[in-house]
C-alpha cells in the first residue's frame, strides 16, 4: 500500500509541468508572494485609478493650497491645491507603464539579437558582443539621460531611452544562455534531423532560456521604474500637469520647508513598487533558476 | 602580467570605438534639422550656417564621425553653445567636485557594505543576518534622489545641523566642505553599500565553507583570526571586481545626487546642458564618464590580478 502511494506520488510529481513546479516553488517563498501581491495591487490601482481617486489629479484649487494630510485629502495637497492621493494613484500608471513598456522594448530587441549572436557565426557574435560591451560601458542612467535629451522630453521618449539602454543586458544574457544550451544533446539532435536554425532557436533554445529571461526582466522592471522616476525628476519624462512620481518629487523639493508631506508619498510609492519587483525577482530566481535547484 | 596587461589594453580598443560611435550616433536621434535643434532659441541664419560648418552637417555621416572622433582624440570635445567654452575645460572644472563626492561615497559604502556583509555571513541565518539583508534590500530599492530629499528635510530643515545644498571646495574650507558633502556622499554611497554588502556576504559564505578555513579552525585558531585573516582576505578579491562593475551605478547616481543637493559637478553639468540643448557638452560628459568607467574597470582587473597570487604568474 505504502509503496503504491509512493509510486503515485512520484508519478504526480514527475508529471508536474515546469511552469507549475516553478509556481509552486514561488508560492513557498513568503517574501516573493508579498512582492507579487503588492505588484498586483499596484496594477489594479493603476487600471482602476479613475474609480478609486476622490478628485481629478490635475484639478487645481486655490482655496486648498499645500494643505497637510486630513480626512478630506488623505495625503494632503500640493502647491496648486491638487489632491496628492489622487496624483500618487494616477502616478502609478506612468511608472508601471514605463517599467513594462521599456523592458518589453529591451526584450523585443535584446532576445533576437542575443539569439543571433549566440547562434550566428563568429563574426556576427564578435560585432554584436563588442557593441554590447560598449553600451554596457556607458553608465545606465547617463546613457538614458543622453538619449532622452536628444529624443526630447516626454514619457514616450523616456520609455524608448530606458528600453534601448536596457537592451544590452538582455543581449548578453540571451547570448550566454544560448552558448550554454546549444551544445546540449537535444539541440544537436534537432539540428541533425535537419531543422532550420531559426526553428531550433525559437522552438528548442528559447523555451530553455525563458526562466533566466523572466528573472532578469522582473529585476529590470524595478530598475526601469527607478530610471523613469529619475528622468521625470530631472524633467525628461512625464510632462506636467500629468502626474508622475518622479516629477512630483521634483516639485516637492521646492516646498520642503512648508509642505514636507509632498515629498513623502511619491517617494514611498516608488520605493514600494521597486522593492516589490526586486523581492519578486529574487524569489523567481530561487524558483526558476536550474542552478539553484 | 605584461602579457595580461597588453591583452586587456587591446580589448579596450573595440569597446572604446563602439562607445564613440554610440555617443556620436546620439546626434542622429535629434528630431528634424539637427542644426536647428542644436541652435536652440537661436534662429540667426549665420549661426545655423556656422553650426552646419562646425559639425560638417552637409557631409556624409561617416565624414562627420571621422572629424568628431579626430577632434576627440586630439583633446577637442567641441565647444559649449551656451557657455562659449571648450567642453574639456568645463569637464576639467567639474571633475574634482564629482571625484571628491565619489571618493567619499566609496569610503562610506566600503565601511558599511563590507563590514555588514562580513557580519551577516558570520552570523548566517540569525536575526542580525536577516536585518542586514533587509537593510541591503532597502538600499537597493530606495531611489537616491528621494533619500536625498528626506535627509535634507531631516538634517537641514528640521534639525538645522547641515546646509541643505551648495558646495564648498576642500581647499577653501575643509570643515565646511565636509559639511556640504557628507549628506550627498552618504546618499550616493547608500545603494553602492547595499550592493557591496550582498557581494561580500556571498563571497564570505563561500570562503567560510572552504577547506582552508576548516584547516585554520582545526589548528585551533581564534574565530576572529579565522574570519579576518583567512576568510576575509580571500573573499574580498572577487568583491573588488564586482564592486568595480557597480561603479557605473555610482556615476549614474552622482547625476541625481548633485541635482538634489545643487552640487556643481559632472552630473549637474550634464543635466544643465540637457536643458540648454548644449549637445556637445552632453556628448562630452557621456564620453568622459564612459571612458572613466572603462579605465576604472581596467584598474580593478589589474588589482584583482595583483591581490591574487595564483593569477600573478
Amino acid at each position: 500500500m505504502a509503496v503504491a502511494e509512493a509510486d503515485t506520488l512520484v508519478v504526480e510529481l514527475s508529471e508536474e509541468s515546469p511552469g507549475a513546479r516553478a509556481w509552486r516553488r514561488l508560492l513557498q517563498r513568503k517574501s516573493a508572494v508579498l512582492g507579487l501581491v503588492v505588484i498586483v495591487l499596484f496594477v489594479l490601482i493603476a487600471v482602476f485609478a479613475p474609480l478609486i481617486t476622490p478628485y481629478d489629479p490635475t484639478q487645481q484649487s486655490w482655496t486648498s493650497i499645500r494643505k497637510p494630510p486630513s480626512l478630506q485629502h488623505w495625503f494632503g495637497t500640493d502647491e496648486s491645491g491638487r489632491d496628492l492621493f489622487s496624483r500618487v494613484i494616477f502616478g502609478a500608471r506612468a511608472s508601471l507603464l514605463a517599467g513594462v513598456v521599456s523592458i518589453s522594448i529591451a526584450l523585443g530587441l535584446g532576445v533576437p539579437i542575443g539569439l543571433l549572436a549566440g547562434y550566428g557565426g563568429r563574426w556576427v557574435d564578435a560585432i554584436i558582443s563588442r557593441i554590447t560591451d560598449a553600451m554596457l560601458a556607458i553608465p545606465f542612467l547617463i546613457l538614458a539621460i543622453a538619449m532622452a535629451a536628444f529624443l526630447g522630453p516626454s514619457l514616450q521618449n523616456a520609455m524608448i531611452a530606458i528600453g534601448l539602454t536596457a537592451t544590452p543586458i538582455f543581449v548578453r544574457l540571451t547570448r550566454g544562455q544560448v552558448m550554454a544550451v546549444k551544445v546540449e544533446d537535444y539541440v544537436e539532435a534537432a539540428r541533425a534531423v535537419g531543422n532550420p536554425a531559426v526553428r531550433i532557436a525559437v522552438k528548442h533554445i528559447l523555451p530553455n532560456i525563458m526562466p533566466a529571461l523572466i528573472v532578469q526582466a522582473t529585476i529590470s522592471i524595478a530598475t526601469a521604474i527607478i530610471a523613469e522616476a529619475s528622468l521625470s525628476f530631472l524633467g525628461l519624462g512625464q510632462q506636467p500637469p500629468a502626474p508622475s512620481w518622479g516629477s512630483m518629487l521634483n516639485t516637492a523639493q521646492r516646498f520642503l520647508t512648508n509642505a514636507p508631506w509632498m515629498a513623502i508619498w511619491p517617494g514611498l510609492a516608488i520605493f514600494l513598487a521597486v522593492l516589490s519587483f526586486n523581492i519578486l525577482g529574487d524569489g523567481l530566481r530561487d524558483a526558476l533558476d536550474p542552478k539553484e535547484r | 602580467m605584461l602579457l595580461f596587461l597588453g591583452k586587456r589594453l587591446l580589448q579596450l580598443i573595440p569597446t572604446l570605438f563602439f562607445v564613440s560611435v554610440i555617443i556620436f550616433g546620439l546626434q542622429q536621434l535629434l528630431p528634424g534639422d539637427p542644426a536647428l535643434a542644436m541652435a536652440g532659441e537661436e534662429r540667426d541664419p549665420a549661426v545655423l550656417e556656422q553650426i552646419r560648418r562646425e559639425y560638417r552637417l552637409d557631409q556624409p555621416i561617416y565624414v562627420q564621425y571621422l572629424y568628431w572622433v579626430g577632434g576627440v582624440l586630439s583633446g577637442n570635445l567641441g565647444e559649449s553653445m551656451r557657455l562659449k567654452e571648450p567642453v574639456l575645460t568645463l569637464i576639467a572644472q567639474k571633475f574634482p567636485v564629482t571625484l571628491q563626492l565619489a571618493l567619499m561615497a566609496i569610503v562610506i559604502s566600503l565601511s558599511i557594505g563590507v563590514g555588514a556583509g562580513v557580519v551577516s555571513a558570520v552570523k548566517k541565518n540569525t536575526p542580525i543576518d536577516y536585518a542586514v539583508n533587509l537593510v541591503a534590500l532597502w538600499g537597493i530599492s530606495t531611489p537616491n534622489f528621494w533619500l536625498g530629499i528626506m535627509l535634507i528635510f531631516l538634517f537641514a530643515v528640521y534639525l538645522g545641523w547641515l546646509p541643505a545644498s551648495g558646495y564648498v571646495s576642500l581647499w577653501e574650507d575643509p570643515w565646511l566642505s565636509l559639511k556640504t558633502t557628507i549628506l550627498p556622499a552618504f546618499v550616493l554611497g547608500n545603494s553602492f553599500a547595499a550592493v557591496l554588502m550582498r557581494h561580500t556576504r556571498s563571497a564570505m559564505l563561500q570562503a567560510m565553507s572552504s577547506d582552508y578555513v576548516r584547516t585554520a579552525r582545526a589548528k585551533g585558531l581564534a574565530e576572529r583570526v579565522v574570519v579576518l585573516k583567512h576568510a576575509m582576505r580571500n573573499a574580498l578579491t572577487p568583491v573588488v571586481t564586482l564592486g568595480a562593475l557597480e561603479l557605473g551605478t555610482l556615476l549614474s547616481g552622482a547625476v541625481l545626487t548633485e541635482q538634489v543637493f545643487s552640487i556643481p559637478g559632472f552630473g549637474k553639468l550634464i543635466v544643465d546642458s540637457v536643458f540648454n540643448r548644449d549637445y556637445a557638452v552632453v556628448q562630452g560628459v557621456t564620453l568622459v564618464t564612459a571612458t572613466t568607467y572603462i579605465l576604472l574597470n581596467l584598474l580593478a582587473d589589474i588589482a584583482y590580478v595583483l591581490i591574487n597570487p595564483r593569477l600573478r604568474s
